[in-house]
């Protein structure tokens, strides 16, 4: 499963999927070996924007070698990446981060949560999920509720939207709170910091297994910088204080053990 | 072609090595660069004790380059010389190990500890703009520079650099002062302190409200850095800042550098330093220069 090189990208599509959120598929080298809830750099042209912009992988075509990369234009970086059209080239960094442990939740009632730019790595995960008993809850602003459709393929579907255009008016936990039928074992899940702030506490609450997928700012994504830490409740293994890589020993963590 | 230079009587086979701070200890680069190809690693400081380092955000990117305040988060002199030093000891290179403190005690104790490690030298991180206690507080004033680097030469049994600061009126005295206390070669520039505010929010960007700028738009302040040094100072310099090409490196060494560090070169292209071999080796072919050390200091 560990693969960490930097891959030129091909660019199979590019569509614009909602206001300002882009579908990219690529080949590369990593996409085979690639997990749900792992991430990439991609690396700008542009010499002025330097950093690799951290996106985390929607979704792989194992057999294609191929990657999705769902995010949302948010400067320069990723606006230059929403002009990428096929047969374009693009330089990643591949494979980033821990990702999922899909394989550990196998046969309990399994929980995705995804909120806004967090939801592409959900789909990828209910897909690595296919066949279990998986119930996605996807948390929108409104009535774009962009990939939704595609969870339908893998999962049951529950939404919630911020001004209650669609599902249930609230967030993921509101929608989760609303299916009285659904008694989670585990809640896997990706979104604003709110959000898994909820999640974690409602998950200790509930005495249900909770991982969650953290993001912050990154330079290097290899572990090396130190940029991108977390708290953490029990000092890390590897830092030997109570602070912990996202870009290594994440993206997700078991949530009894971070301090967000 | 001799790409070979040496410093206080180390031996480096290239003159390229890593920044601190931006390498770790070689170990999270590995599967992606051969460390055997580097003339040194510089590992990332090194304190007494384990630190915790600031508050996230503690990277941001600016035009041409970066803002950092990490804090010299580290696990601590004895996890690192177990972990970070046993695995570095395994690689043909040499090793710079860069020490952090808080106060001169902090930075002897970790000394004392590695003094009998594998560590080829030491470089004494004076100009970390980013805590709030020791590091830069020593390497801003002449005095504290050279009481300081006193302290540490008369402890050290590896060959010390002192690495200075840009956020200083004249680098040449901080030279000068090292170099009177003895120091053994001294490395330029640190980061530049810098800030960045975002106006949506009207935030500071980093937790820490300042970080050090480091990355390409660095590179004339460094250059000309390391010009004045080179001419105000005997021991050797090691020189730093933006450096992404072996055309740049180039030029630091004719500014008067016997080496070079690439930084923040790293994490835009995590084979950089191998570029800027390549890339110097290349420049030497072109212009049939046969030995390395016939360009240091030719402007």
């Amino acid at each position: 499963m560990f693969y960490r090189n930097v891959d030129e990208g091909k660019v199979i599509s590019q569509e614009e999927i909602s206001d300002g959120i882009f579908s990219l598929w690529i080949k590369n080298e990593g996409a085979k070996e690639a997990g749900a809830g792992q991430f990439v750099g991609v690396y700008p042209k542009d010499k002025s924007t330097l950093l690799m912009r951290p996106i985390s992988i929607c979704e792989t075509d194992k057999e294609a070698g191929s990657m999705r990369l769902v995010y949302r234009v948010a400067g320069k970086g990723t606006k230059e990446f929403s002009s990428l059209k096929k047969d374009d080239t693009v330089k990643i960094l591949a494979n980033l981060g821990n990702g999922f442990p899909v394989d550990e939740v196998k046969g309990k009632c399994i929980v995705l949560m995804g909120g806004g730019i967090g939801i592409p790595p959900m789909l990828g995960t209910a897909k690595a999920l296919f066949g279990e008993d998986v119930h996605s809850y996807l948390g929108y602003r409104n009535n774009d509720t962009f990939l939704s459709d595609e969870f339908l393929k893998y999962s049951k579907v529950y939404l919630a939207s911020e001004d209650g255009s669609v599902g249930v008016k609230g967030n993921v936990l509101d929608a989760l709170r609303a299916s009285i039928n659904v008694k989670p074992d585990v809640i896997m899940a990706c979104g604003p910091m709110p959000m898994l702030r909820a999640i974690k506490k409602y998950a200790e609450e509930n005495n249900i297994k909770a991982y969650i997928s953290l993001e912050e700012r990154m330079a290097c994504g290899v572990g090396a910088c130190l940029g991108c830490v977390c708290k953490t409740v029990k000092k890390d293994d590897h830092s030997h204080v109570n602070n912990t890589r996202i870009c290594t020993e994440g993206p997700v963590f078991d949530a009894t053990e971070v301090d967000i | 072609m001799n790409t070979k230079v040496t410093i206080a009587g180390v031996e480096f086979k290239n003159p390229v090595m890593s920044a601190s701070g931006t390498f770790g200890s070689g170990m999270e680069y590995a599967s992606l660069v051969d460390l055997n190809k580097l003339g040194a690693v510089v590992t990332k400081g090194v304190s007494n004790i384990p630190w915790e380092g600031n508050p996230t955000p503690r990277v941001a990117e600016v035009y041409g380059g970066m803002l950092n305040a990490i804090g010299l988060q580290n696990p601590g002199v004895d996890v690192f010389i177990e972990r970070d030093l046993s695995f570095l000891s395994k690689y043909d290179t040499n090793v710079i190990v860069n020490v952090c403190g808080k106060s001169v005690e902090d930075y002897i104790e970790a000394v004392e500890r590695l003094n009998d490690t594998n560590a080829d030298m030491f470089e004494i991180n004076v100009s970390c703009p980013n805590v709030k206690e020791g590091a830069i507080a020593f390497g801003q004033k002449a005095d504290a520079l050279f009481n300081i680097t006193d302290k540490i030469k008369k402890v050290s049994k590896k060959p010390i650099i002192m690495k200075l600061s840009p956020n200083v009126t004249d680098i040449t005295e901080m030279a000068k002062a090292a170099e009177a206390a003895g120091s053994d070669a001294i490395s330029l520039i640190n980061t530049i302190t810098g800030m960045k505010i975002d106006i949506e929010r009207r935030k500071f960007v980093l937790a820490n409200k300042t970080g050090g700028m480091s990355g390409p738009a660095i590179k004339p302040v460094a250059v000309r850095m390391v010009y004045q040094c080179a001419n105000a100072v005997k021991i050797p310099i090691i020189g730093m800042g933006g450096i992404m090409t072996g055309e740049d490196a180039v030029e630091f060494l004719m500014a008067g550098a016997t080496a070079v560090a690439v930084g923040a070169a790293n994490f835009i292209n995590p084979s950089a330093m191998i570029d800027v071999i390549d890339g110097i080796e290349n420049y030497m072919r072109k212009h049939n220069v046969s030995d390395i050390n016939e360009i240091i200091a030719c402007v």
